[in-house]
């Protein structure tokens, strides 16, 4: 698989909601962040869920969030952040985001 | 329309969390040992990928009402039923003679 | 004390608190200790594992405890250039101290006095076990993997843990195949001690990142 993406990019989770295994937690479909790390290929879990081989490798990346970014009511500092690591199948490019 | 799997629990309301620990007794540790033998590379029977879907596909009220090592031997099992590594009749007639001798030995009911 | 199994025929006689699960005299409990104890010997029997694999797995899932993770982290408070490499791949640094962290990847985060690290796993409980041993229940718990990601200051609180605001609490959900243990700041009047000494101070849950040294 291609890297897709670089450090520093701004990307969005998407946005859907499968019955089924996958990785990409609930509470962070739909929000923006940036890739913090591109950590490398690995098989999709999805695909591994269900004793498939997982053989297209998918990119994993580590995604920073600002909690206030990601929670309505975060009573915590503005500084505070959140990293989850999201495969590339969850990412989408955010173009609109200030660099 | 969305949907959130019962598992998928962060940002959920929860209540203080109770900071308890427990000894691991020896069936927990067995079956962490056999999750471990299993998805090993030499064997590769199932992965963790397959254990984390069988426990989420529990259910709501069994995956509240076990405990973390009972949601993992059920999903093994599971998981190995469907693959063909062990079948319902053996594994039947196993737990029934576990049984059996566990009450012939005299161990206490807990 | 562990128990360790003579043969395949060993059982509890005790358990310790099950605090999920309510007391009943059919209790699910017995059922899975039952139906692990066969799916093992059905396997040896099958020959997909042996015994001696099963005892020797076992027996290393007993031999990990934090004191590993401890020793890596007081080597790393007292070598700036092994503390890098801990930063870049937790697994390799710990070889050279002659620990094997396992084949899972482990991360390491640094606490500082700018960012503090917490750790959880949200969709189950992914934790270092591999190197640290098994993880506590509060931590697989739901209030724990509920409430960390979007209250982490208030969970540290009840852990008895205050983070300035001038320091960011970073929160890192292990959501796929990398694994986390948190460097904690190393205690202030630690600077005579030795490394045994050092090791002695870190605990479990600093690594987790609920409290502080």
């Amino acid at each position: 698989m291609s890297n897709s993406y670089l450090v520093g990019d701004a990307v969005d989770v998407r946005i859907a909601y499968p019955p089924g295994h996958l990785r990409a937690p609930f509470f962070i479909r739909g929000k923006s962040g940036t890739i913090d790390q591109v950590v490398g290929d690995y098989h999709n879990p999805e695909e591994l869920a269900y004793g498939r081989k997982g053989t297209e490798k998918l990119m994993l990346y580590r995604v920073r969030f600002n909690q206030t970014d990601v929670w309505n009511n975060y009573t915590g500092p503005s500084k505070d952040s959140l990293i989850v690591d999201i495969y590339e199948n969850w990412l989408e490019p955010n173009e609109g985001a200030l660099k | 329309m969305v949907h959130r799997s019962h598992h998928d629990m962060g940002g959920m309301d929860a209540g203080p969390v109770e900071q308890i620990d427990h000894v691991h007794v020896l069936w927990e540790k067995r079956t962490d040992a056999i999750m471990r033998l299993v998805t090993d590379k030499d064997r590769k029977i199932m992965t963790v990928d397959e254990l984390r879907r069988g426990i989420e596909q529990l259910g709501p009220e069994v995956y509240d009402k076990m405990s973390y090592y009972e949601r993992w031997i059920t999903s093994v099992t599971n998981n190995l039923l469907e693959k063909g590594t062990i079948n319902v009749d053996e594994l039947g007639r196993k737990m029934a003679k576990i049984e059996a001798r566990w009450q012939a030995d005299g161990a206490t009911k807990v | 004390m562990s128990d360790t199994p003579s043969h395949d025929h060993d059982h509890d006689h005790s358990h310790g608190p099950h605090p999920y699960q309510p007391d009943s005299e059919d209790t699910p409990y017995e059922h899975h200790q039952v139906m692990a104890e066969a799916v093992g010997e059905l396997l040896i029997e099958k020959g997909v594992i042996t015994a001696d694999e099963m005892r020797a797995m076992i027996e290393l899932i007993d031999s990990k405890s934090p004191a590993e993770g401890a020793r890596i982290i007081a080597h790393a408070w007292t070598d700036p250039n092994f503390k890098m490499r801990v930063l870049e791949n937790v697994n390799d640094a710990a070889a050279e101290l002659d620990i094997d962290a396992g084949t899972i990847p482990i991360r390491a985060v640094e606490n500082t006095d700018d960012v503090h690290n917490v750790i959880v796993c949200t969709l189950c409980s992914c934790y270092p076990r591999q190197m640290i041993g098994l993880p506590p229940d509060w931590y697989k718990s739901r209030s724990y993997r509920s409430r960390v990601v979007y209250e982490p200051r208030a969970v540290l609180k009840e852990f008895g843990t205050n983070i300035s605001v001038k320091t960011e609490v970073r929160v890192h959900d292990s959501t796929a195949d990398l694994r986390y243990l948190v460097i904690p700041k190393r205690p202030d009047d630690s600077e005579d001690m030795s490394e045994d000494e050092l090791a002695a101070l870190v605990t479990r849950d600093s690594m987790i990142g609920v409290t502080s040294l």
